[in-house]
């Protein structure tokens, strides 16, 4: 028998990462130096839309302390396009993305040369003196009027603006559906843009060793498994010369969930001197050049009965591709496409998603990538539905949710559900949030015509994640799988190193890891080190994004855990002179069935493993092991979350008095790290709600240039959060364990606006545009006045 | 950002400060906290060829009573203005409204005579000054030279120092038995104000005998609500407030930007007048 006893999994240990963090002894890719080091930096595009007439480097060549200047014409040869692997349809627009533009600029920040320095002052300041003449283009910026016949393009040779129309749908026809329906309901929402804000900005260096032919690219980046096959591709350095490490990364959400054309133009330029060469973005570069988020304009039209009873859902999307296809720019919204009906029971689905080329930045994965714009569709239509029918909205969900003991449940999408219990994390939920008396102040409030209005918003969500089932990858045209790798190795002395091909940036993985690898091996926590983010060291991987690392990277440490006890059981018994089925293993240790002074630590067994002087016969001497998981379904969290604002209608302003949220991950491995995950994530959805837009002007200019006008809140902006939990395990992995990296973020934003709506609905308001800033919430207020 | 080159300089007496300003003429800078140039530099938005820092040059902070007035020098950080007895006693309002800047690491590093050098209008201390009827002190080749704040602020991100002067200090009067309060109006916490208003009122038996109410942000300068000042004289009960602050935005020119539009800027500056006046009158 193997008994795993639970010490570690479920406790709220300090971060093993934390201490080299927060005093300073990191490694982030910008902190790297060697010998001879160049710098690198790149003249952007002032405009959105433009043919290259002409790029002269040559005045920025004869600058002291200037190396080297490149045009995109002199670094094309050699750079393959930019990759894009989720071609969602067979007949998708894939246009050319060359890692430096080279006939035309697309977007506002578009590169179009680059200089190598000595120093990056230098390099920055020799960017004035390279010469480019454009010759300005229409910039295309609206997305319906970019499908219209005659309207500008981005990509001429292409025909067309349009990048992909993508359709699913499921159970009956909806038309049919809407026929009998006694309430139909139409809904137009804006996704805006959001810039992910990751607190270290990118950077990358590139080390060459010439003579081989040997490169090291390091890289502020979530996938450095991903980025090293892509790389060899883009660049043709060949895979098995190609190490990436990605050290100390500090955040990515999604914005490093991708392969940049400065990765390609680094390995480029280190390639053509023979010199090592560093670049690190500014944050306002970084505005322009890495990828955005969301960017979309959802139709929404909900089929009921008066007893409130859905009956069918059509969605139609048109999404902001930006000017390029990057990484997974087409796939990201239809991560979503699955989770529009949310956790609702209904007859009909009908889904259309049509993918939109603009003269702007890029959009790609953004945290939750699909399914926040899902969350928040579904969830404010519900509020709307509510309000219409005049039903409590909680109770409008109740009457369509799936029960408890409906699952496992195959979702309208098409998606079975194995497990969840949206009946009791809402009614906690309710609880901790004093519903009943915050209606009865709302409605008090409402009767007086008090100026400072309350509004309660309500979000029941589940998502899909552990971005996995590579099967279902394959079926969704996504190129390549979703398994994750994990090596399990007890080295002599009995300490052990997990081996991860999970590439954290801020998870936590090395406490969870070894929390997870410790209670399996029955090993102290502090004897297990954590090896990831380096293709030499950590060879096989899949990386981090999309809450898979725990379902897929964690359980797959603990299956090669459990391989190693398999492993080291054969060692012990032979060792015991005892038949394996009368081995006990209890916290590390093997004991004989009946006489437990018989006994073997594995630290033991690890060292007889590695002196080889006495095991089986036949056996390698090893008790190492591997695991390569690749989980045959998703994960569903799922959780109720509650929102009270206090909105001043003189001003406009919202303020969040209290937010309650209950989420159902399934069994947790650290409390304190999901805590972490869960605040984060409603900072994130708030901010969306309340605060962070990239807006750009009528040329295609980001005026939300710089961080004092793109808004990202602090903690001095948010309120104290109530955070609760129920437990319902996944079915899906031996440890019913089901992921957190995006819930928060998921749910909280259609909460927020909700509230906001809720709080002004009896001023005769029915919505407000993301973000709901304060200007926006008084017109609201102001256009139902008159 | 990478700043452009620039000479750097770092005197230790205001005469030697004043030298190389004159020295440097229109292409010096001088450099305080470092709060509003470094971010111009670091953007490429401004070009000195010479930044003369005045960071050493003793004798430049603090804070002194002089008769009626405190004189606060003018390299004291925000931090210390908050945290200075004689300012809480005797400018609370100026107190007030410098602990709503920006965020903790700035106050520590960002002073009182930098702020109002800059003369950004979305600043909140030169609205507070102006409303205080503050004077500023500064040195040039020519000797000192005392500028009233009403005339100090000449247009958007430019004061009437010379190119060659140093703001040596700032010169409050005691508003000792008035009453104050500073509104600020912004989206997060360490953005700049949507709109600000800072509001002082003496009050004489029951109503408001005497009222300044400073803008923040409401157009290229800090400006004075005169006429909104005016019809507060006299003003006995909330409703009379009200009446007045509808008059907070006559004459000022707002701007348009991502934060606002100046129809709303104008709404927020009549609102946020009534309740700061309401306030500072203990009305509220």
């Amino acid at each position: 028998m193997t008994e795993t006893v639970e010490r570690e999994v479920g406790r709220a240990r300090p971060r093993k990462e934390d201490a080299h963090l927060i005093t300073g002894q990191t490694t982030w890719t910008d902190n790297i130096s060697v010998n001879g080091l160049l710098h690198f930096a790149l003249l952007r595009s002032p405009m959105a839309h433009a043919r290259i007439e002409r790029v002269d480097v040559s005045a920025a060549l004869e600058r002291p302390g200037i190396v080297a200047a490149f045009s995109g014409r002199d670094l094309a040869e050699g750079l393959a396009s930019m990759p894009c692997v989720w071609p969602v349809t067979e007949d998708i627009v894939m246009p050319d993305h060359p890692p430096i533009a080279v006939d035309e600029v697309r977007h506002a920040g578009d590169p179009v040369a680059v200089v190598v320095a000595r120093d990056r002052y230098t390099a920055a300041d020799a960017l004035e003196a390279i010469e480019v003449d454009y010759d300005p283009l229409p910039p295309v910026l609206d997305l319906e009027a970019a499908l219209a016949e005659g309207a500008p393009l981005v990509h001429a040779d292409k025909g067309t603006n349009r990048c992909y129309t993508w359709p699913l749908k499921t159970g009956e026809d909806f038309d049919a559906v809407r026929q009998r329906a006694e309430v139909t309901l139409k809904r137009r929402y804006h996704q805006q843009r959001l810039i992910p804000n990751a607190m270290e900005p990118r950077a990358v260096v590139v080390t060459p060793i010439a003579a081989s032919g040997e490169y090291t690219l390091y890289s502020s980046t979530q996938i450095p498994h991903i980025l090293r096959v892509l790389m060899a591709m883009v660049t043709g350095i060949p895979e098995n010369k190609l190490r990436v490490i990605a050290p100390d990364v500090g955040g990515g959400f999604g914005s490093k969930l991708q392969v940049y054309g400065e990765e390609a133009i680094a390995l480029a330029v280190a390639r053509r001197l023979g010199r090592p060469v560093k670049w690190t973005e500014s944050r306002s570069e970084g505005y322009l050049a890495t990828h955005h988020g969301r960017g979309m304009i959802q139709d929404i039209e909900i089929a009921a009965n008066r007893d409130g009873t859905l009956l069918g859902l059509k969605v139609d999307l048109l999404v902001d591709m930006g000017a390029y296809l990057m990484l997974i720019t087409p796939g990201t919204p239809l991560l979503g496409a699955f989770m529009y009906p949310g956790i609702y029971k209904m007859d009909a689905y009908d889904f259309t998603c049509t993918g939109v080329f603009t003269t702007r930045t890029p959009t790609d994965a953004y945290r939750g990538a699909g399914r926040p714009e899902a969350t928040f569709a579904i969830e404010r239509t519900m509020d709307e539905l509510a309000a219409e029918l005049g039903l409590d909205p909680v109770e409008l969900r109740r009457r369509n949710w799936i029960r408890h003991e409906e699952f496992p449940y195959t979702a309208i999408a098409g998606l079975t559900y194995d497990s969840g219990n949206y009946e009791a994390a809402t009614a906690k939920a309710l609880e901790l949030f004093d519903y009943d008396k915050l209606r009865a102040e709302q409605s008090d409030r409402n009767e007086r015509a008090d100026t400072v209005r309350l509004g309660i918003g309500v979000s029941t969500f589940t998502e899909m994640c552990g971005l996995a089932p590579s099967r279902i990858l394959r079926d969704l045209r996504y190129v390549a799988g979703g398994w994750e790798a994990a090596s399990v190795r007890m080295l002599p002395t009995g300490k052990v190193e997990v081996v991860t091909g999970t590439s954290p940036h801020g998870q936590g993985h090395a406490t969870c890891w070894s929390q997870i690898a410790a209670d399996v091996l029955g090993v102290p926590f502090e004897d297990v080190e954590v090896v990831h983010g380096d293709t030499k060291a950590a060879p096989q991987g899949m990386d981090t994004y999309g809450s898979r690392s725990l379902v897929v990277g964690g359980m797959a440490v603990h299956h090669a855990a459990r391989k190693v006890v398999d492993k080291a059981r054969k060692v012990a018994a032979h060792l015991l002179e005892a038949s394996e089925n009368d081995l006990e293993f209890t916290s590390g240790v093997f004991s004989v069935k009946g006489s437990p002074e018989a006994r073997r630590t594995i630290q033991e067994v690890a060292f007889e493993t590695f002196s080889s002087h006495d095991l089986p016969d036949g056996m390698e001497p090893t008790i190492n092991a591997e695991h390569l998981l690749d989980p045959d379904t998703f994960s569903y969290p799922h959780g109720t979350h509650l929102c009270a604002v206090e909105v001043d209608t003189e001003t406009g302003q919202t303020r969040i008095r209290s937010y309650v949220c209950v989420d159902d991950i399934g069994k947790v491995i650290n409390p304190m790290i999901v805590e972490g995950q869960v605040h984060g994530g409603l900072a994130q959805g708030i901010a969306q709600a309340l605060y962070e837009e990239a807006v750009y002007d009528e040329d295609g200019n980001l005026i939300s240039g710089t961080m004092a006008d793109y808004l990202v809140p602090s903690a001095a902006d948010l309120p104290d959060f109530v955070t609760d939990r129920t437990e319902t395990p996944a079915t899906s992995n031996a440890l019913g364990v089901k992921g957190v990296g995006e819930a928060g973020t998921i749910a909280s934003t259609p909460a927020v606006v909700n509230a906001i709506v809720d709080a002004l609905r009896p001023l005769g308001v029915r919505d407000i545009r993301m973000p709901c800033t304060p200007e926006r919430v008084w017109q609201a207020i102001e256009e139902a006045r008159s | 950002m990478i700043p452009p080159a620039f000479d750097y300089t770092r005197p230790t007496t205001v005469d030697e400060a004043v030298r190389a300003l004159a020295d440097g003429g229109e292409d010096a800078k001088v450099l305080a906290g470092g709060q509003s140039l470094l971010p111009l530099l670091r953007m490429r938005l401004a070009f000195p060829e010479l930044v003369v820092d005045v960071g050493r040059v003793p004798g430049l902070s603090g804070v002194r009573e002089d008769g009626d007035a405190l004189v606060i020098g003018a390299m004291t950080t925000h931090h210390d203005v908050i945290g200075a007895p004689l300012v809480r006693r005797h400018a609370g309002l100026l107190a007030a409204a410098t602990a709503t800047v920006a965020d903790p690491a700035v106050r520590h590093r960002g002073t009182l005579g930098g702020s109002l050098a800059h003369a950004d209008p979305a600043g909140d201390l030169p609205a507070v000054v102006l409303a205080m009827d503050a004077e500023l002190v500064a040195r040039g080749p020519g000797g000192t030279r005392t500028i009233p704040a009403r005339e100090f602020f000449v247009d958007y991100l430019q004061s009437a120092l010379a190119p060659d002067e140093l703001l040596t200090e700032v010169r409050v009067p005691k508003a000792d038995g008035w009453g104050f309060h500073y509104e600020k109006f912004h989206r997060v916490a360490q953005s700049w104000a949507i709109v600000g208003v800072a509001a002082l009122v003496r009050r004489d038996d029951g109503r408001i005998a005497e009222a300044r109410v400073g803008l923040t942000n409401m157009g290229g300068t800090p400006l004075r609500a005169y006429a909104c000042e005016e019809a507060l004289s006299g003003a006995g009960d909330a409703q009379a407030v009200a009446r007045a602050a509808q008059e907070a935005a006559d004459g000022t020119r707002p701007a348009q930007d991502t934060s606002a539009s100046p129809k709303y800027r104008a709404h927020l500056a009549r609102v946020l007048t009534r309740r700061a006046v309401l306030t500072a009158a203990g009305m509220g």
